[in-house]
């Protein structure tokens, strides 16, 4: 398990994601001299603040300044410290893009990006606020590892996982308290690999973030009242992601459903389908996400209940992909 | 402290050799950016040749002086002086710019060495040169940052975050440089968008700032030497400069921010660059102690 030490239930109900991000940090600061932390102006919002009071040496409050944030972190890295940035999502990805395809994902520098308030976790923000496209952006810019946890104790096996492995590291995760998915963080965590939720033969559901409790839900109630067996995966990690799982699921299952608080092109839905595709294996596919439009204003709940990647519209998404025709392969007894 | 009339006449020859080497570089990829390479070549030269300290057979030492290109198109120029200095193969040097070499316009700090950073995308060198600069702070390193900026570069706004940073965080072992050429893609600085008083700009936003003729290096050395001397603030040396310097027909012509040689053009340049170097030496002989 990530860092030696278990976390409970009873804890990650105590403290919001970000605060978990913080112990982690702090307990990676505590033994790793090398690890230095900087923001930009969102100390106490990312909770990387927390680090700062500890080690107020090995902190760089930068103001509000995410460019000169990615470049500094670079060059720090390149020295030999290991730096933890934190600033919104929505910023991390598009407002310090350049210094973060060139500066650390080009140099590939030991650089890890904590970005927090991600998908439409800080709603009544509005769109200016929202991560719609940070996935997207991410994914593509070489050497970048991607992890959207479902939860705080998966938030403290990513935060552990990246110190541990060399890279850049880029992880989103959400404003506030996240539903609490695990009991215990020594669920056997790994960068790159799915894990099985709720196993199921129907259909999956391949979530990720705040989606994969929804899609839990969501399985726990079809089974009751449609007699279901719903697989589905917790796909953490983005980038690498698990072709295995995939293409598994779709050899077993036959349908799949995505479900992200990202836009649907480029997120967690086009990784998975470009998996897909190029396994020329045919299945029922449906992406669930937001629709490529600015996401509304409201709590979060709200706005994943308007945007249907809530427990509601993942039971409706998979009714309706039960009922859905596909072509199946000549030989399917064969693959199967 | 001014340079002896020996250690001047030393690095006019280095540098001189340093000029041939990025218009031979420029001649064999057909084109480079050789405007920018030529005026930015007596700071690299006094760097490597007088203050820096690395070790050409281990270039990630780390308690080296660290620099930062953050005007990476000149890559030319740094190229011909890593090569030089033997961190990277001379030969390789033919085949800048061309397909699958190592070397391109922008150097790639992962392929080349002797390149503390991939730069090229402007606006990015003098956070960069921060970061490495206060990670000596938590290091307990002693080694200097250097950092040089295009003026045209200055527009970027990052360069003005990073600026407002070094100062706040009172980043003394940290030393920029502008060099000056008053030239850029589009046109004259001051005509494509207005720089001046480029001087004031930085000491407003916290730096000790040095004015000094770039193409004099007995004035360099006198800068850089105030400028280690500075204490709890960052230092920005502003070089003033002339694009091209050396190529007669390149001098000033902001035209040359990137250009093609053919075998005429070189050779007129080979012979301005000899003319060049006798006026620099006579100077040195001259001026010198």
């Amino acid at each position: 398990m990530a860092g030696g030490l278990t976390y409970t239930a009873t804890e990650s109900t105590a403290f919001s994601t970000a605060e978990i991000y913080g112990k982690a940090l702090c307990e990676l600061g505590e033994k790793h001299p090398e690890v230095v932390a900087l923001t930009a102006d969102l100390g106490k919002s990312t909770k990387i603040g927390m680090f700062g009071e500890k080690f107020p040496d090995r902190y760089f409050n930068v103001g509000i300044a995410e460019q000169n944030m990615f470049g500094m972190a670079a060059g720090m890295a390149r020295a030999g410290l290991v730096p933890f940035l934190s600033t919104f999502s929505v910023f991390a990805s598009l407002r310090s893009a350049d210094q973060l395809h060139t500066d650390i994902c080009y140099q590939n520098v030991n650089a890890k990006i904590i970005a927090t308030h991600a998908g439409t976790s800080f709603g009544q923000a509005g769109s200016t606020h929202h991560a719609i496209c940070d996935m997207a952006v991410a994914r593509s810019i070489p050497n970048l590892t991607v992890i959207c946890p479902a939860d705080g104790l998966e938030t403290y096996n990513a935060v552990h996982a990246a110190y541990d492995n060399f890279g850049p590291y880029y992880i989103r995760i959400n404003r506030g308290f996240d539903r609490v998915l695990y009991e215990t963080s020594d669920y056997g965590f790994e960068v790159g690999k799915a894990v099985t939720i709720n196993e199921g033969s129907d259909i999956t559901i391949i979530a990720c973030g705040s989606c994969v409790f929804q899609a839990y839900q969501a399985a726990k109630f079809l089974e009751v009242n449609d007699g279901l067996k719903v697989r589905v995966l917790n796909m953490h990690t983005i980038k690498p992601i698990d072709k295995e799982a995939i293409i598994k699921a779709v050899m077993e299952t036959r349908r799949i459903i995505t479900a992200e608080d990202h836009n649907i092109l480029g997120g967690l839905g086009s990784a998975v389908a470009e998996v897909i595709v190029e396994a020329g294996k045919g299945c029922a596919f449906k992406q669930l996400g937001i629709p490529d439009k600015f996401a509304p204003i409201g709590l979060h709940e709200d706005i994943m209940s308007t945007l249907g990647i809530d427990q509601n519209g993942i039971i409706a998404a998979v009714r309706e992909v039960m009922g859905k025709d596909f072509e199946l392969d000549d030989d399917w007894d064969d693959e199967a | 402290m001014a340079l002896t009339k020996q250690e001047w006449l030393e690095l006019e020859k280095q540098a001189n050799e340093l000029r041939k080497l990025c218009l031979d570089t420029t001649y064999w990829a057909g084109s480079a950016h050789i405007g920018g390479g030529m005026s930015v070549m007596d700071m690299l030269t006094i760097l490597y040749y007088k203050y820096m300290k690395y070790d050409v057979a281990n270039p990630q030492w780390e308690d080296r002086d660290r620099f930062i290109l953050s005007k990476g198109h000149a890559g030319v120029a740094l190229a011909s002086l890593v090569c030089h200095l033997g961190f990277d193969d001379k030969e390789k040097l033919k085949t800048f710019n061309l397909s699958n070499s190592t070397m391109g316009i922008h150097l790639d700090s992962n392929k080349v060495k002797g390149i503390d950073a991939s730069t090229g995308s402007l606006g990015h060198g003098l956070s960069i040169a921060l970061g490495t600069a206060l990670a000596a702070k938590v290091l307990g390193k002693d080694y200097m940052t250097y950092c040089i900026l295009g003026d045209g570069e200055c527009d970027e706004g990052s360069n003005w975050e990073a600026g407002m940073a070094a100062a706040h965080f009172k980043a003394d072992n940290l030393i920029a440089f502008v060099d000056r050429n008053k030239c850029m893609i589009d046109g004259p600085t001051e005509e494509v968008m207005k720089l001046e008083p480029l001087a004031d700009k930085w000491r407003s936003f916290g730096f000790e700032v040095i004015e000094v003729d770039g193409h004099n290096m007995n004035a360099l050395s006198e800068a850089i030497d105030a400028a280690l001397a500075v204490k709890e603030k960052p230092v920005m040396i502003i070089a003033d400069t002339i694009k091209g310097a050396g190529v007669d027909y390149m001098e000033g012509d902001y035209k040359w921010h990137y250009g093609a040689l053919n075998e005429e053009k070189y050779e007129l340049a080979k012979a301005s660059l000899e003319k060049y170097y006798a006026a620099r030496v006579a100077r040195a002989e001259k001026e010198g102690i």
